[in-house]
Formats: structure tokens, sequence, C-alpha cells
């Protein structure tokens, strides 16, 4: 089922093509991902686990989780949620690991790719990375922003609600055009911007970076570093918590809000935090109901103004609830939920059945940090910030020089304090190479304190306690 | 308790009501915001400087009941939605009440909807007397409620049969 309508919205026109699903004609939209075609087909299962034979369906939806593996083409292994459906695509389940078999696959050449040198690398384009790039932009440094998606703007994209903040943080906006706005404040000139790129790795004895552009094996080497490759969303452990209509909410508000998909028909949301609380409103938004919103905090730990906005379309919250059991044969059909005690505890004979073809499981995100690990940066586990967390000082500089982290990925907040954290490391890495546009002292400063007052309030009590253990002095 | 149910308490709401008084004089502005996050745009909104500048971004928003007269301006720009206008003079019965609205059917002028209140439950009907429409498509709509019911009506919902009435 597609999204007809939508209050926010305005669905691009697309070309209708048709593809093979298991030998069956379907169809979808050219250029969507493949699992949002399926989806909108009914599909929800597209693989089975390897040893027990369960039905699997995506859970990220924007190509951390692995868990939307396809055979495409006779081409085992396919991430379905970030590949682009073309006409006549041969889309099958895949069982098992998955076998090469005929399918003729040329692995790209390392030996053969050319070196680009660049003065700063930024990987990541959603608000942190945009941000740097256009800060070190306006210093006057040459910037190459590397991304894996086809657009920018990173999850700002999904992101249909308006922001808090001041106007210097793009208040009262929608992340949806705030992310037209950042990428409209590069400087064309001084910035290559490398979309569908996915960097693979730093090699730091070579000063290195590796990535992938389609089929095309890229070697870069940057003066400086800005990584901002964002956070995955995490699961939660209960039984059947694999089963296909179990998403991430993000991926859910991907799916309805990037692609147009309808994720359900009703909606059980875990975790009653910023995500949670957004993502049920969108939901209704979207036109599917959302049954009840429920989180193993004794209190509501989103928005409170957010909280409002669910509660008065009818949703009920239930504080102090987990997730029981969820049950269906190859996807979700019903789920049971019931209430904790005050040390987290569940009690029997509370229990509350609810029948849900979604649950949406927002309860926080890790940062992905996989490329900082690589490069030798010092971690440090920090609960306060989504796990392990890159050390690193005031200026976003980590433990290995030249290599700068901004947004999520140095520690779990939320888009303006990233947007912020951004312009920081892009100020601070330009500067790095001499460059200052006069303003430097002036707008550094600024940063800082934009920051200090984004942390300041009752709920970044966390927040400011997870990043005394990460900046160090 | 707010922080429980999402619901504020009567004492939450006491504390940014304007006076009985001040509502008997025509619209005001009521700002359903009981939680200090750092958020400004109501006062950059408010063209009147009724809603007062903030010495610190995660301050509550204060206004001033005597400078407001309703504009709803700062109704459509709250990210939060969190803002309400209520005019008790509308009619000898009815209070008209300004709500920001982010749903589609978007209703219109003289339709009758649904009247929920903070819980989303049915607490009467509402007939739309104006929708001002704006480019970000938070619009607000303007319903006209039994007065009794202006501190209490929170959403709409236009109903199923919304051609047939």
């Amino acid at each position: 089922m597609r999204i007809e309508e939508h209050p926010i919205l305005a669905f691009e026109k697309r070309t209708r093509v048709e593809f093979l699903f298991d030998g069956q004609k379907m169809w979808g939209y050219e250029g969507e991902p493949i699992a949002a075609a399926l989806h909108a087909n009914g599909v929800k299962v597209l693989r089975r686990s390897i040893k027990l034979n369960r039905p699997r369906g995506f859970y990220c939806a924007i190509g951390n989780c692995s868990s939307c593996f396809m055979t495409v083409n006779g081409e085992p292994n396919v991430r379905t949620c970030v590949t682009k459906l073309e006409p006549g695509m041969l889309v099958e389940t895949q069982k098992g690991k998955g076998e090469l078999g005929k399918a003729k696959i040329k692995p790209a050449s390392p030996s053969r790719a050319e070196v680009k040198s660049t003065e700063i690398a930024v990987i990541g384009g959603g608000p942190a990375g945009l941000s740097a790039a256009a800060s070190a932009n306006h210093m006057g440094a040459k910037v190459t922003l590397l991304d894996r998606n086809s657009k920018l703007g990173g999850q700002l994209v999904k992101q249909t609600h308006k922001f808090f903040g001041s106007e210097d943080q793009y208040a009262s906006i929608r992340g949806i055009d705030i992310a037209n706005i950042l990428a409209d404040r590069l400087d064309r000139e001084k910035t290559d911007i490398m979309l569908d790129t996915a960097v693979l790795g730093y090699y730091r004895e070579d000063g290195i970076l590796t990535a992938q552009r389609n089929d095309k094996f890229i070697k870069i080497r940057p003066k400086k570093i800005i990584v901002a490759t964002g956070a995955s969303e995490r699961v939660l452990a209960f039984p059947n918590n694999d089963l296909p209509g179990i998403y991430g909410a993000g991926a859910t508000q991907t799916l309805m809000n990037e692609h147009g998909v309808v994720p359900g028909n009703n909606v059980l949301m875990v975790g009653a935090g910023n995500v949670g609380l957004i993502v049920s409103y969108q939901l209704m938004q979207a036109g599917i109901n959302v049954a009840a919103i429920i989180d193993a905090a004794p209190t509501i730990t989103g928005y409170l103004v957010h909280a409002a906005k669910v509660r008065r379309l009818g949703i009920p919250i239930y504080t102090s609830h987990t997730v029981k059991e969820a049950y269906g044969k190859e996807s979700l059909e019903r789920a049971t939920i019931w209430s904790l005690d005050e040390n987290w505890q569940p009690i029997e004979g509370t229990e509350i059945d609810f029948d849900v073809d979604v649950m949406c499981i927002a309860v926080g995100l890790s940062p992905l940090n996989e490329l900082l690990w690589q490069a030798g940066c010092q971690m440090k586990y920090i609960p306060e910030l989504g796990g392990h967390t890159t050390l690193r000082n005031e200026d976003m500089e980590t433990t290995v020089k030249g290599i700068y982290v901004a947004g999520d990925v140095a520690g779990v907040e939320e888009a303006t304090s990233a947007m912020v954290e951004g312009t920081l490391a892009g100020l601070c890495a330009a500067k790095s190479l001499g460059y200052d546009n006069g303003r430097f002292k002036e707008l550094r400063q600024e940063t800082i304190n934009q920051l200090e007052t984004l942390r300041s309030g009752p709920g970044s009590q966390l927040i400011r306690n997870g990043l005394e253990q990460a900046i160090t002095k | 308790m707010l922080e429980k149910t999402g619901l504020p308490t009567s004492e939450d709401l006491a504390r940014v009501s304007p006076s009985k008084e001040r509502l008997s004089r025509g619209p005001v502005a009521i700002i359903e915001c009981f939680q200090r996050i750092p958020c400004n745009p109501c006062y950059t909104a408010c063209k009147r400087g009724a809603i007062k500048e903030f010495k610190d971004i995660n301050d509550l928003p204060e206004i001033d009941f005597e400078l407001c007269n309703g504009c709803a301006l700062c109704v459509s720009k709250c990210p939060g939605l969190a803002i309400f206008v209520i005019d008790q003079t509308f009619s000898e019965k009815e209070a008209l009440v300004k709500i920001p609205y982010e749903f589609l059917p978007v209703p219109e002028k003289g339709e009758v909807v649904d009247a929920l209140d903070r819980k989303g439950e049915r607490v009467s009907k509402a007939r739309v007397v104006k929708v001002t429409r704006f480019k970000d498509n938070t619009h607000v709509i303007s319903v006209a409620v039994p007065k009794e019911l202006s501190m209490e009506v929170r959403n709409i919902k236009p109903q199923r049969d919304r051609y047939e009435h």
C-alpha cells in the first residue's frame, strides 16, 4: 500500500516499473529501495535465518543492520533496503548464507584505483557533516563530502516535524526543509560532493580513506578528516523480536516519509523518548493508527509537548511497561506488554494484548563509529551517549590528530546540536590547515556557547554527564 | 502527573491560564508549555511583544496577557504545537478556540467537526469558523465550541460523513 495524500509531504511523480519477486510479477517505482517496493506489495519476509529458518524482514531500512539481505539478479546478500529497484529485476527470498552460483560479480580492483587528494574529507552528509563542510568552506578550505546515499541530508530527509532551538538553529522549520537549507550553504566551488559513495576504511599508516562508488573503488588522501557518520537504531530483547513487522522507529519513518509506503495498519510504539513520540505523531499524519506508546521508564523521556500532541490524538502512553512477547506466523500479528515494578521487574497478571501488525522500537541509538575504531581513536563506553564513544577535545578533534567527529557519532544527541558540533569541527579543521577568514576566534566561541546553551536544560542532564567523560582536556 | 501521562494537571494549567477577567475581555493565547527545553520561536513570532524575550533559551515562555490580542501567529510557529487562542467573547453561548492542525483532511469553513480534549476524547461538536492556511502546513483552525469547554477542547477531528450533514 502507498500513501496517497499527506498533510506535509508531496511525493514526487516516479516511473512505475515491473520486477519479479520469487517468480511473481510486481510493480514498484524505479529507483526506490527494493525492500520499499516489496513492502508496498505486501511482502515483509525478505529472507530466512541461516540456522532456524525463521522469517526475517528489514529492521533499520537505511543500510546498517543486514536484516534485509536478499538475492538480486543472482547476487546474494544484497541490502535491499538501500539497493535501488530497476526494471525487470529478479528478486528472490534468500535462504541460508547465499551462494554466488552463476552470478557474475567483478570485485572492484584496489590496485588500479587512483588516489584523489583533498584538504578535508567530511564523511556523512547529514546535519553534522553538511554543517561541517559549509563552515570549513566559509573559512576557505576545500572539502570532499562523502555520503553513501543518493541525496544529501542524512536522516533529516524524513523529519517532517518542526525543530526546536533558536532562529540560528533553524527553529520552527521542518527537518526536511533544513536539509535543503544546509545543502544550499555549501560553497560548491570549494566542495566536491560525492554521493552514492560508501567509505570503506581508513588506513592510518598511509593516510588513505578507501571508498566505493557503484562498482568503482576509490582512494582518497585527505589532510584532515571529519567523521559525521551518525548512529544506528538499537534493538530490544524479547521473545520473537525478529518477526517481520518489528522495525526500528526510524525505519518506519524512512518507509513512510521518504518512500511513501504504508508500514502497516496498527502500530505499537516501544519508547516514549522524542523518537517514539515524534514517529507516533507522524504515523497518525500518514493515516496509520497507533494503538499505544509504551516505555519501560517510569516517566516520559521525550519532550512533554510532543507527548501532549500524541495524547490529544487519542494515543495512550503506558510508562513502566515493556514488551513481554510478540506473536505471529510469518510476520507480527499480536503483542503482549506487561508492567514493571520500581525495580524494573515485570509483574505477572498485568498483561495487555494488542492486535498490531507493526511494532516500532525506539529505545535509543548507538554511534556508527567503525571508522574511528579502525583509525585507532581512543574509545570509552559511555551509556549516556549511546555506548562506545570517541574521546575528543573541545574542538571536536579525536585522540588521533587530524581526525574530527561531529553529530551522533560523537555521542547520540539530536540534530540541532549535531549541526552546531559540525560547524565547530569544520571551523577547527580548517583553522588547523591555516585557513582563517578573520573570524575564527569569534565563531569558535559562538558555537561553543550555543552548544552549552542547548545542553543547559534539565532534559540534557544525561548528555552533560556523558560529555564530561568524552571531552578530553 | 504530567511526566507520567503527558496530560497537564489542573494546577499545571492554572499556572499558564489567563485570568477569568482577562478571558472575558476577548481573544488571548494560552501557552501549554510546561518543561524547560531549548526553544524560543514563540518569542520571535510575536509582533506585539506580548511574549517576552528569553534570557535563557531554556526558560519557559512568559506572556503578558494584556499585550496579547490573540492574533495566533505564535500558534502556527510553535514547534511543539502547544499554543492555543481562546476567545470567550465570540457569542453568548460559544467560545472560539484556535487550534494548530497538521492533518488531512483540512476542514472547511462551516463544517461541523468533533471537538476533542487533551486525551483525544470527543467532548462535543465544533463548528469551523475560520481556516487560516500557512505555507508550512501548520494551519490554524478556529472552531466555535460551548463556552464551558473552551479550556478543554484542544483538537478536532473531521466527522466521517463530513460532506453529508
